[in-house]
């Protein structure tokens, strides 16, 4: 018996990975959610048929859009984290014991339920007691808040489904509003590659650009996601990403990584020349 | 005003069934439209799709023909009266305008009087252009914090209907853009005592027939006709309406007034839209609106607590001049942020790419209907208080919107036709206007054909061009001319 599950990456590209086991599958107020056991990359976790993450490689995602804004601002205490209900993030967020306040805001109760059952290496620190959890929609959320964060750090689904708020010049200004004037705002930034993404992507920089002094993207290499190629956007109020990077202070944490080190992290933001290309087209 | 009340099976769509039939027929056109099914227009089909194109087709035997209907589209239109509780209803197909010229020239003819509100659109005095009635204005009360028109006093429309014992009518707006409705049922009763109709145009009102702690609609309050933008709150393609009349009205003189103006080659992309929208308000009509005036209630209570704005509700209420209030409409006053309601809509739309419906001197309205979601909602409201934080000011130089009361000098039929001179502008003071000027939307005139052109109007105007207003209805389509009488 073959078992595949397939993600159209674009109407003419199809990834596929076999599956062992269809886990769990549910359809929430918000989407569909379902989990695979796949031989090759562990669990699968998927929203409405979008791989969000699979064990094999969530790391190379969730170190890259933890570690870099904490190796460059080292004042972060107060940080709010958006989407994310598998808890990856927080896993990395909370080894840091600087940390006093995680603030995680998800919309879909749903999502977080199934990922402490079926991911628990995702959601093993969801009960830290720094952790607060709030399932509501962000937008609302963030509205609320003026300068009580240092880091936030924006987790979501890609811009064409329940997450399109998250891509908006609104919220990215309320998010400049909610973070202190030193803050730091990180979010996933899709792939430049396909040009359907590659558009989301670009509207999304504009508008970030326009919101904060300083905007810088970087890279990952993230086999599960679009072209394996995958992009997060470094929005700032004080501190430069490269400039402001402190290895000595980081390195001396200690933090065991499998992706994330300090001389990565100033080569993520060397990017292609296409996309320099892209990029600079918005930022005019 | 509910689903049960309706005799006929509402889950039935005459037209929309008999199109699917048609289609699997495969019959061979050789008739119009030439596009034949769409392949002789293949961008076409392939824009507008295939399933789209191919239910375009014209008037035949199995269809029915929207100038005489005796099969489909007649049932259609008995289950659209069934559903919205009218003697009979016409499926129209150029807009809520020709909904309301059709009203208005079924009621009036050359020289009769017929007494309405000044802030009524633009295609009521159309119609007096082109049937030679005699408008009799009724002065809306004006709300001076919001600088909006109310809805009519009783006591107002007493006193006109007295003063003009002739007068063949009385048109209402059930509710106005902004969502406020005059005491429908009280206006009706003085009409209908002192011998006239009462027509009332509910392009904002169809919901009104649907929906549960909404305002009476037109037809439960014994209205004589009524013109309801199906194509607005109830879902209907754009252009669609519906025209309903109650019992004293005669449905043959009607269809004749209507096919004065009406197309021979009535759209079915436009009918089927009707029919099957109709379907869904009578089945599930009850459900929606009640979600959709709770989703504008969450709006207000979230836009009231960024602070600055008012988006206003029932609590205008008065008894009178604001007898009900629309509660699933979002109108929001932004003067006090110091930013007139059009920048703000301009604002949206260009840095936040928020399209809402209008925004005048002191407000702005976003349209809520069947088709929202409560994520939209949330954007919106975000967008608002990133505006009054990135844009807000002292307010300096904000001018109020005000009632101006018109001074009807000619009929608009006269004034439209008579011999006039193009003037610059601003030499056109006491002159008597012959053209329509109107900021579009919200397409309530500032000036008709007709009126006397003041100092306070010309202010009005150039304020309205300087904040970025659409300005619409004048031969120069830049208005630095305008047609007055010779």
């Amino acid at each position: 018996m073959e078992m595949w599950f397939s993600e159209f990456h674009t109407p003419d590209v199809k990834h596929s990975i076999r599956v062992n086991k269809h886990l769990y599958s549910r359809q929430s107020d918000y989407q569909r959610i379902d989990i695979f056991d796949t031989p090759e990359f562990g669990r699968v976790l998927t929203l409405d048929g979008n791989v969000m993450l699979t064990e094999r490689d969530e790391f190379i995602y969730d170190e890259m859009i933890t570690h870099v804004p904490m190796a460059v601002h080292p004042g972060i205490k107060d940080i709010l984290v958006i989407g994310a209900g598998d808890g990856g993030v927080l896993r990395e967020l909370t080894r840091y014991d600087r940390v006093k306040r995680i603030d995680l805001v998800e919309m879909d109760p749903q999502v977080v339920e199934a990922c402490r059952t079926y991911l628990p290496s995702n959601a093993c620190r969801m009960d830290d007691r720094r952790v607060h959890i709030y399932f509501e929609n962000a937008l609302k959320f963030i509205r609320r808040c003026e300068a009580e964060y240092d880091l936030i750090i924006v987790d979501s689904t890609d811009p064409f489904g329940p997450s399109e708020g998250l891509f908006t010049r609104e919220f990215y200004g309320n998010c400049y509003n909610a973070l202190r004037e030193d803050g730091i705002m990180v979010n996933q930034q899709g792939s430049p590659f396909y040009a359907e993404d590659a558009n989301a992507m670009q509207r999304s920089h504009k508008r970030i650009v326009r919101t904060f002094p300083i905007s810088r993207v970087y890279q990952a290499h993230i086999p599960t996601y679009a072209a394996g190629y995958w992009l997060f956007g470094f929005a700032s109020k004080k501190y430069h990403p490269i400039d402001d990077l402190d290895s000595e202070s980081w390195n001396a944490l200690n933090l065991y990584t499998r992706y994330y080190t300090t001389r990565l992290h100033k080569g993520a933001f060397w990017l292609p020349a296409f996309l320099e290309e892209m990029l600079q087209e918005v930022e005019d | 005003m509910n689903v049960n009340r309706t005799r006929l099976d509402q889950s039935q769509a005459p037209i929309y069934e008999a199109l699917e039939t048609f289609r699997k027929m495969r019959v061979v056109p050789f008739d119009v439209p030439g596009h034949k099914r769409g392949r002789g227009n293949p961008e076409l089909t392939a824009f507008l799709g295939k399933q789209c194109v191919s239910v375009d087709v014209n008037s035949m035997k199995p269809l029915d023909n929207l100038c005489h209907p005796v099969s489909v589209i007649r049932q259609a239109e008995e289950l659209a009266a069934d559903a919205f509780g009218a003697a009979h209803a016409f499926l129209m197909v150029g807009g809520t305008t020709s909904s309301v010229q059709s009203m208005v020239l079924t009621a009036c003819k050359r020289g009769d009087e017929i007494i309405l509100p000044r802030n009524v659109h633009r295609s009521v005095i159309n119609a007096l252009v082109l049937c030679g009635a005699v408008p009799v204005y009724v002065n809306p009360e004006v709300d001076h914090r919001l600088g909006i028109s109310l809805g009519m006093q009783r006591e107002q429309v007493a006193k006109a209907i007295a003063e003009h014992p002739n007068a063949v009518a009385v048109l209402v707006n059930n509710p106005t853009y902004y969502g406020i409705c005059s005491d429908l049922r009280a206006i009706v009763k003085m009409a209908h005592d002192a011998g006239m109709l009462c027509l009332v145009d509910e392009a904002h009102g169809t919901h009104f027939y649907f929906g549960g702690g909404l305002p009476v609609s037109a037809m439960a309050a014994g209205a004589d006709m009524a013109s309801v933008s199906m194509h607005k709150s109830g879902g209907s393609l754009t252009q669609s309406s519906l025209l309903l009349i109650g019992p004293k009205v005669h449905a043959g003189y009607v269809r004749q007034i209507i096919n004065l103006t009406q197309t021979t080659s009535g759209s079915y992309l436009l009918m089927s839209s009707l029919d099957i929208s109709r379907r869904n308000l009578a089945l599930r009509g009850r459900m929606v609106f009640h979600q959709v005036a709770d989703m504008a209630e969450y709006a207000r209570q979230e836009i009231n607590a960024v602070g600055g704005y008012y988006a206003f509700g029932r609590e205008l209420m008065n008894g009178n001049s604001v007898f009900d209030f629309d509660t699933t409409k979002l109108s929001v006053h932004t003067l006090d942020i110091g930013l007139a309601g059009i920048e703000v809509y301009d604002i949206l739309r260009d840095e936040y790419d928020i399209q809402i419906e209008f925004g005048d001197i002191g407000n702005i309205l976003a349209y809520l209907s069947i088709g929202d979601r409560a994520q939209e909602l949330e954007r919106l409201v975000s967008a608002l208080a990133e505006i009054r934080r990135r844009y807000q000011t002292d307010g300096t130089g904000l001018l109020n919107q005000e009632y101006i009361d018109p001074e009807v000098v000619a009929s608009p039929q006269e004034a439209f036709y008579a011999d006039k001179v193009s003037l610059p502008l601003e030499e056109s003071e006491g002159r008597v206007c012959s053209e329509f000027v109107m900021c579009y939307p919200p397409g309530i005139p500032i000036l008709a054909p007709g009126e006397r052109i003041t100092a306070e109007i010309l202010e009005h105007i150039r304020y309205a061009k300087e904040k970025g207003c659409n300005m619409t209805g004048p031969e120069d389509p830049d208005l630095k001319q305008i047609n007055v009488l010779a």
